[in-house]
């Protein structure tokens, strides 16, 4: 073990760090950052330009330890780091409820990233706000929707970055030179072809998750290439489809054929090379896909208890579709129902602005910032039906949360709050 | 009985248990309860079985980027498998195993399976495994329920 005898070519400065010559938190970071080298099979480090830190999302005694020891050991960033959620709303946990002694805790691991020099985005979705990164950029991202939307939508270059390998990239500035960074490795290789104009149908952002649920579940570590989708897309629905096809799977990179930056041709997508396989999507796996998000039998006509919009957090246009479908659908938000909203500081200045949290207020939701309910309480334990328009969050949510989930659109989620019980409409394709 | 499967030492160690064998790809974020070290992922085919202490065997990795930090969590805690064993390299989990090792000093071992190795590893089988890569099939599940 150690890192000392590695095959890994190492330049005079990555030696200059993991002998200890920085300072002790960036020889961890080093030694850590070449023992990965080593088992992914890296001949050599590559610099990086920026990263998004996952690592400070959970919240655990481990996790604190190694954070409080990089810092005390000196450590600092070397290129602009922004930071994904905490596990804590820093502005209103108090109100939210959450116990003292967990946000204590969470605090002092905010705290800890803060000292390192990290931006404190407190953000799972970084590609809304500030640092977006270019087109080909080496980067090292955390958070496995970020990294599928940094590498699909943007062309930037990333792996699926793990906690704790993330900040010891940005303390460095280098990662193992191997998967994503590469050009020969981001070739489409699994071509699913769409086989019905079905245009209406992905207006919906939840339409686009559905697909990355069937997406992620049928592509293993082969890199997905989608053929036959609209050749316009927003913001949210590319976010759609990632994040769920990075909870299903290990999708990390996808190619949509005249839509994402490496994929002008289906040709261009697979690098001239025939798929290694091809899968033809009907409108049923794609209804299927949508009826799978949700938990079976058992929620339609039950009590919700809680709401949750903004897996991946919230957006600006988000926001905008949630007060249409609140001002749509009129009332207030049941009293048995809690409905969170979940977003970053950013979009929500901005959606203040724009006149959009008064009535998501009035309305009834709570605004949640920095963080999620899969790393903060705010979820109430003893709840059993949990709604959400997040192909991320129905996927985890029975899990993390034991709770039965409905998966719906927006609209039918405002309805449901309303009426306090679950009211879904067929998929698109039913 | 006196089975070896030669695997790929990924995070080298030594160590000694009974198998639990899982044939889906797991995310240890959303899949494991970093306290417990039970499974807790509905759509995954052991929800329920506690991985602490075993010889955890399964395909491949899949999901969270956060999966490192649970298996770190479930080392400092004493709930983690006895050593993982994969049949496709898994980094996220290599990298749980390697920040335990340079933080705490101690780890689990991480081994990638040859093609087809798997299948010499069945559920509840008792195995050990040494610090070359090799696994020593020592109990068969038979001889396992005979001796409990």
């Amino acid at each position: 073990m150690g890192a000392r005898g590695t095959n890994v070519r190492l330049t005079a400065a990555d030696r200059e760090m993991l002998d200890g010559r920085h300072g002790e938190a960036a020889r961890f970071a080093m030694s850590v950052v070449v023992r990965m080298a080593e088992v992914q099979d890296a001949a050599e480090l590559l610099s990086i330009e920026q990263a998004h830190i996952d690592a400070c999302a959970l919240m655990s005694p481990s996790s604190l330890e190694l954070v409080e020891r990089l810092v005390d050991g000196g450590g600092r960033v070397r290129v602009p780091t922004t930071l994904s959620m905490v596990s804590l709303d820093l502005e209103n946990w108090r109100r939210l409820g959450v116990p003292a002694a967990f946000a204590d805790t969470a605090l002092r691991i905010a705290n800890a990233y803060r000292a390192l020099g990290c931006i404190p985005a407190w953000t799972c979705a970084p590609y809304q706000g500030y640092l977006t990164p270019r087109f080909g950029q080496q980067i090292a991202w955390g958070e496995s929707n970020a990294v599928a939307y940094a590498n699909s939508a943007l062309g930037a270059r990333t792996n699926r970055y793990g906690d704790y390998l993330d900040i010891c990239a940005a303390i460095t500035g280098r990662v193992p030179n191997v998967g994503l960074h590469r050009t020969e490795n981001r070739r489409g290789e699994i071509v699913f072809r769409l086989v019905e104009e079905t245009t209406d149908a992905w207006r919906a952002p939840e339409a686009w998750a559905a697909l990355g649920h069937l997406l992620g579940e049928a592509s293993g570590d082969r890199v997905p290439v989608i053929e036959g989708l609209p050749p316009i897309a927003t913001i949210e629905q590319l976010k759609a489809l990632g994040a769920a096809a990075a909870s299903a799977g290990s999708v990390a990179l996808f190619h949509v054929v005249g839509l994402t930056p490496e994929a002008p041709t289906l040709a261009a997508a697979l690098y001239g090379r025939p798929p290694v396989d091809r899968i033809d999507v009907t409108p049923g796996m794609l209804d299927r896909a949508w009826e799978d998000l949700s938990s079976g039998e058992g929620t339609s006509g039950r009590r919700l208890d809680a709401v949750v919009l903004g897996c991946p957090h919230l957006s600006y246009a988000e926001f905008e579709t949630l007060a249409a479908a609140i001002a749509a659908r009129g009332g207030r938000v049941h009293p048995d129902t809690r409905f969170l909203v979940i977003t970053d500081v950013q979009s929500h200045a901005l959606a203040r602005r724009g006149g959009l949290i008064e009535p998501v207020e009035r309305f009834g939701a709570t605004i949640v910032f920095d963080t999620c309910p899969f790393h903060s309480p705010i979820v109430r334990r003893d709840a059993e039906v949990l709604m959400t328009n997040s192909g991320k969050c129905a996927y985890y949510a029975p899990g993390e949360l034991d709770v039965r989930v409905a998966f719906g659109t927006t609209a039918d989620c405002v309805r449901s709050a309303v009426e306090g019980h679950v009211v879904r409409e067929a998929s698109p394709w039913a | 009985m006196g089975v070896i499967v030669n695997a790929t030492p990924v995070v080298p160690g030594a160590a000694e248990g009974g198998i639990v064998r899982s044939h889906l790809p797991i995310s240890l974020w959303g899949g494991v309860d970093p306290a417990t070290g039970v499974i807790i992922d509905r759509r995954h085919d052991r929800c329920g079985a506690s991985i602490a202490g075993t010889v955890f065997v399964f395909p491949s990795e899949k999901g969270s980027s956060t999966g490192s930090a649970v298996l770190l969590e479930l080392i400092r805690s004493d709930h983690a498998p006895a050593a993982i064993v994969t049949e496709r390299l898994a980094p996220i989990v290599a990298l749980g195993a390697i920040v335990a090792d340079e933080l705490y000093g101690r780890s689990v071992p991480i081994l990638v399976l040859p093609e087809g190795g798997a299948d010499g590893l069945a559920e509840g089988a008792r195995v050990r495994i040494s610090h070359d890569g090799s696994i020593d099939v020592i109990s068969t599940p038979r001889t396992s329920d005979a001796m409990w």
